[in-house]
């Protein structure tokens, strides 16, 4: 197969380039005429606002590392330093700060949008998996980025965490001792946290060119979830979804700008401004928003091991989510129950992160609980079960001539629910 | 189903009024809201206040507490101009490295040297103290649920133990502070310091100035950053009005 390619682009230059590494053609194949269906809402965009922020945290990240002391004497001062005398360091500090919490924002709804529209079902189980790779290093790379600033809630945080490798028998203890770099949380523990803190991103970065290229090959699902039957039903990725994702770029950094340039701190914890101090724990020890859910799930279970194997389970599960879910309709749209009850799990995810932010006693452990349960019944029980139960709406014939005439009433009049945002 | 919906949307809701109440009552006695310019959404630092802060930081509280992320010169952002920076800093005698001999050597403070510190490391803040260490306040307002209002709240909090309350020996009774027992004395009291402008030295004025010159010091790029942010979230909409009017037009032509 070698040999030189022929290239269509007719500036010399860029045709010279192509003939020999045909990088133009491949961006023109996957980003300007690749066919994408035409029905997209903008759901569609947090894809692509999950690259743009992982940008942004590469970018801010790279120059934040410049003026960083991984040294546990020096590391809080240094952030200080950052935030008070290097030229315009608050503001990379606080998009940096601010930026993770818009990542896991713009990742969890994109998540959502592909559970609720059966993203993950065939062909598309591998790009869903990777997917769920990219959240765990988003996890991973998150928590040991809030290490860094070296604050009292970094330090017990870390702790607490990296504590909870010691439920596993045997090996546990020997996994803490290699993460510590030592016998508690320390100047070892800091320096690996920082290095692989800048690493992780990297390896983020491959994993979502994976995702992208798992993309381009099944292509995109749709909001009516079916198959794409003709070229009517799509349209070229540009100009039609450059635009439509300039819209939400725009939108999405707005919000961002409200929370860095007027609520830095909205979403931090007043105990960070204390440098870390190994001889007083704070009263509450409290992950990051973002973690809240999964320390509900952690403390629903009176059992630490058990606890410990829940939360990861909670993420593990979606891995093997495409086989779980029985159902061959893709979007909840056509799937009556299934469209109430996504509800019902995301009303429990969120009665987790409320769990998660309280001190676990009274109430707060009986709705963990009852919130736990629900999050793993949804997986385990109700997605085996309501696709072999649920009596599924007609599809429509294509995504071109969506209307089939429905039921009247409930979600069908899709014609004019599959694009609602579009013409607006 | 509808019926559902709106189970699940109250649900949401009430969910979110406890967690926000959740957050809210963790620091057990609430001080009273204050109105703080610098908390309003537009708002910058009262820098006649800050600078009346600054005076009351000086004479009381530096006896004890450090600032040790803040530098003389930083003081430019609270009005003042090089010459006064310059007679504040010269009037404290602070480190200079090594003299010739290789000795220790001390000498004026300059804008370019750091708030000195009252006790030389926190085993002579301790031992100064009673056995409290107290906190340094570079970052005080940050560092406190409840921010400003929790700091004015504290310096105005001080009274009489009620009835049947039980404080420990060397401990002083406060409303806001976690427990009640707070090992800083009342540290102001009315005519405590003399400004220069005129204002009347009340505890809750002293209180109002040295909270906002502690705010100042927390976030001193608050102004400029929130400036900045109306430029960029101007920009930023109207952007989305330009970028969506082109996406319309583009799509238009599809069905």
């Amino acid at each position: 197969m070698a040999g030189l390619h022929k290239s269509e682009f007719s500036n010399p230059v860029v045709n010279w380039i192509d003939t020999r590494l045909p990088i133009f053609t491949m961006m023109q194949k996957e980003y300007g005429v690749f066919p994408t269906p035409k029905n997209f809402n903008y759901f569609w965009n947090f894809g692509a606002l999950a690259m743009i922020n992982l940008v942004i945290m590469i970018a801010t990240g790279i120059f934040l590392a410049m003026n960083y002391q991984p040294n546990t004497e020096l590391a809080f001062d240094s952030v200080q330093r950052i935030m008070r005398d290097v030229n315009y360091g608050w503001l990379l500090r606080y998009v940096h700060q601010n930026g993770a919490s818009m990542f896991f924002i713009v990742t969890y709804i994109h998540i959502f949008r592909g559970l609720y529209y059966g993203s993950y079902k065939a062909p598309r189980e591998l790009l869903w998996m990777l997917g769920v790779v990219i959240l765990l290093l988003m996890m991973a790379t998150a928590f040991m980025g809030y290490v860094l600033p070296w604050g009292q809630m970094s330090y017990w945080g870390a702790t607490v965490i990296t504590n909870l490798f010691s439920a596993f028998p045997w090996i546990g203890p020997k996994i803490v001792t290699l993460l510590w770099g030592g016998f508690s949380v320390d100047n070892p523990t800091l320096n690996r946290f920082f290095s692989l803190h800048y690493l992780l991103p990297f390896v983020i970065v491959g994993v979502v060119v994976l995702h992208i290229a798992a993309l381009h090959i099944v292509g995109s699902n749709n909001p009516l979830g079916i198959d794409v039957k003709s070229p009517q039903d799509t349209v070229p990725f540009h100009p039609y979804y450059t635009i439509k994702d300039s819209v939400g770029i725009c939108v999405y950094l707005a919000v961002f700008a409200a929370l860095v340039f007027f609520a830095p701190n909205f979403l931090g914890d007043p105990n960070n401004f204390i440098p870390a101090n190994p001889l007083q724990t704070p009263a509450d020890i409290v992950p990051e928003w973002y973690f809240l859910p999964y320390y509900a799930i952690l403390r629903s279970v009176p059992n630490k091991l058990l606890g410990v194997c829940l939360m990861f389970a909670s993420i593990l599960v979606l891995f093997v989510l495409p086989w779980l879910d029985t159902s061959r309709v893709r979007s909840a749209r056509f799937r009556p129950i299934y469209r109430q009850l996504i509800w019902v799990f995301v009303l429990a995810f969120v009665v987790l992160g409320v769990c998660g932010a309280n001190k676990p006693e009274g109430i707060w452990v009986v709705l963990s609980r009852v919130a736990t349960l629900y999050y793993f019944l949804h997986f385990l029980v109700i997605l085996p079960l309501l696709g072999k139960l649920e009596r599924p709406l007609p599809l429509p014939e294509s995504i071109s001539q969506p209307v089939t005439g429905g039921r009247g009433g409930g979600p069908t009049p899709s014609g004019a629910a599959a694009k609602p945002m579009e013409k607006a | 189903m509808r019926a559902l919906r709106s189970l699940i949307a109250g649900a949401l809701l009430a969910g979110l009024t406890l967690t926000s109440q959740a957050f809210a009552s963790e620091a057990a006695p609430h001080p009273p809201a204050q109105n703080w310019s610098f908390n309003k959404i537009f708002g910058t630092y009262d820098l006649a206040s800050a600078q009346r802060g600054f005076q009351v930081y000086s004479e009381v509280c530096s006896a004890c507490h450090s600032m040790k992320l803040m530098f003389y010169r930083d003081l430019e952002g609270i009005g003042l101009n090089e010459a006064q920076i310059k007679a504040i800093a010269a009037a404290v005698t602070v480190p200079q490295g090594l003299d010739d001999q290789g000795a220790p050597k001390e000498g004026p403070g300059t804008p370019a040297n750091r708030f000195k510190r009252p006790f030389p490391n926190d085993i002579a803040a301790r031992a100064g103290n009673n056995g409290a260490l107290p906190p340094d306040l570079s970052l005080i307002v940050n560092a406190r649920e409840g921010g400003a209002d929790y700091i004015y709240g504290i310096l105005t909090g001080y009274s009489d133990p009620p009835a049947g309350f039980k404080l420990q020996d060397g401990m002083n009774y406060n409303k806001y502070f976690p427990g009640h027992q707070i090992a800083m004395p009342k540290p102001l009291n009315d005519g405590q310091v003399t400004y220069a402008d005129g204002t009347t030295a009340s505890v809750e004025q002293m209180a109002r100035d040295v909270t906002t010159f502690l705010a100042w010091a927390s976030n001193p790029e608050l102004v400029e950053r929130k400036q900045m942010g109306v430029r960029v979230i101007l920009f930023l909409i109207l952007m989305t009005g330009v970028t969506y009017g082109v996406k319309r037009k583009i799509w238009a032509s599809v069905h």
